[in-house]
């Protein structure tokens, strides 16, 4: 007898990714297109014109009301009070003891009535987690103190989210939407009106976000209109002569590995404070207080015991998740990621080691199942896009 | 070589037996089509070097893919004798040609009672088949 699991949920984009022969593996409790024709096919399709990526499995917490700002700058790690209009921040989510618990994109924008609203987008594997967290500390008396009232959503299930990714992303989906995409910066967000019929009317949220080093956006719209927009991003793109494929959580992982971005459950748990893993900047410990604070502000003032690296392999065989870090035969770490990267050609991982070995151009063994390899600490990203214009 | 004249381990590697005048037995291994195909962006294969004894059952190398690593696995004892190295240095020649130019390595066969343990290839087939469900 196997134990009985709890039933897959579904993008509403899943009968699209088996009609179109994704390969679906679980991931986070959700069904998700692994890859559709090849890993490296989609990475370079991304890295090079532009792709298409469901990531409706991600959660999408919304935070409304007079005490919304004040409410999230008492969970977040970010400052969140000063938020302009549209504006996005990265931000993490950390327990008393200063661990992260999550990494999150936090959002700011007005609906059509002018009244604002954050959204708190959450790793899928942490949603759940999060929702607690977040009923934790939002009493319901806190939630109906009058003038600073708070009313917490969870849109996941309501709204599909794609990630349009590459150098094309901007021809692909001016197109679709209502504002001027050039004018639209990084990490900032617009609502928008969906210039096709198959929008039924509806609007979404666009942001120029990603999770991939390319330039790029995150839309986010009604779960009923999400397929026929899906469809219509791919008309789009054979009007225009853009070579745009879909992309699965496959490539998603090895994008956002040469874009040195960690991943939560490998190079972010609970385990791992910001500082070891190089994200004090997400951290503002003088403002709103936040559960870890006080625990961040002590490990502030001490070196970290261990410090996120990206390694380079000069052999073929790639690093694994879990994969030992050596110095003369003694453990001084651990990989957390690691992949052949295929815009480099080379295998490539981040992982954790103590400080001492992780100056850019130390050299470490790593065992990979068994068999010791040279690896070379080198700066994160692994990949850096040209910015459009310049020179090479 | 053809698909059918084959016979397969249930770990996707297959094998076909020669017999020299002697009475000697020599097997050439490789992977399936169905693996290749499952394992889709390989990237590196890793084989032995001639003159190392492999027994059954245990992983004589690991072909390597984007997203994952895979063990070959021996179905017989013996010692291998040769490995295709053109083929490790250049994985595409699997997806051309699984079964021909993309074979892995030469075994010189030492104990053949492993061999009872493999399938043909429509009973191969079935359990490709039953896997893709």
């Amino acid at each position: 007898m196997t134990p009985k699991q709890p039933p897959q949920r579904k993008t509403p984009l899943y009968d699209w990714h088996v009609a179109h022969g994704a390969r679906m593996v679980e991931f986070a409790g959700w069904a998700m297109p692994v890859q559709y024709s090849s890993i490296i096919d989609e990475h370079v399709a991304t890295r090079t014109t532009a792709s298409i990526t469901d990531i409706s499995h991600m959660g999408r917490l919304r935070f409304e009301g007079p005490g919304a700002a004040v409410f999230l700058a008492e969970l977040l790690t970010r400052r969140v009070a000063d938020l302009k209009p549209s504006q996005i921040r990265y931000s993490l989510v950390t327990n008393d003891a200063g661990g992260i618990m999550d990494d999150v994109l936090v959002g700011y924008y007005h609906n059509s009535h002018g009244q604002p609203f954050y959204v708190v987008v959450v790793n899928a594997g942490n949603r759940e987690k999060i929702i607690r967290w977040v009923r934790d500390h939002l009493s319901p008396e806190r939630a109906e103190t009058p003038g600073e009232e708070v009313i917490f959503t969870d849109l996941t299930r309501l709204w599909a989210m794609f990630a349009v990714q590459g150098p094309n992303a901007v021809e692909l989906l001016q197109p679709l939407v209502d504002v001027d995409l050039d004018w639209l910066r990084y990490y900032n967000g617009a609502q928008v009106q969906l210039l096709h019929p198959a929008a039924q009317r509806q609007g979404g949220i666009i942001t120029r976000t990603g999770y991939t080093g390319e330039d790029g956006f995150e839309l986010s719209i009604g779960a009923s209109i999400a397929p026929g927009i899906w469809e219509a991003l791919f008309e789009i793109g054979r009007q225009r002569g853009l070579d745009v494929v879909p992309t699965g959580i496959g490539a998603r992982d090895t994008l956002r590995l040469e874009a040195g971005m960690p991943l939560y459950g490998h190079e972010l748990t609970e385990q791992i404070n910001p500082f070891q893993a190089g994200l004090k900047y997400a951290c503002y410990l003088v403002g709103y207080d936040f559960p870890g604070r006080d625990a961040l502000k002590a490990l502030e003032v001490q070196p970290p015991d261990r410090k996120r690296i990206g390694l380079e392999l000069p052999g073929r065989r790639a690093a694994r998740h879990g994969c030992p870090i050596l110095v003369d035969g003694r453990p001084v770490g651990e990989v957390t990621s690691g992949t052949f990267a295929p815009t480099l050609q080379k295998p490539i991982a981040m992982g954790y080691v103590s400080p001492e070995h992780a100056r850019v151009g130390t050299e470490l063994i790593v065992d990979v199942r068994g068999r010791q390899e040279p690896a070379r600490v080198v700066k994160l990203p692994f990949y850096r896009r040209r910015e459009k214009g310049a020179s090479q | 070589m053809t698909p059918e004249e084959l016979l397969y381990a249930k770990t996707h590697e297959w094998v076909h037996i020669e017999t020299d005048p002697s009475g000697a037995k020599t097997a050439t291994l490789g992977l399936s089509a169905f693996a290749i195909e499952a394992l889709t962006d390989l990237v590196f294969i890793d084989l032995p070097e001639p003159g190392r004894q492999v027994a059954a059952g245990e992983s004589f190398g690991e072909v390597e893919s984007v997203k994952a690593v895979s063990d070959l696995y021996s179905p017989i004892d013996g010692e291998i004798i040769e490995a295709n190295t053109q083929a490790a240095g250049q994985p595409d020649t699997l997806n051309d040609d699984p079964y021909g130019a993309g074979w892995l390595v030469k075994i010189k066969i030492t104990d053949d009672s492993g061999l009872t343990t493999l399938m043909d290839h429509a009973a191969y087939q079935r359990q490709c088949e039953e896997n893709a469900e």
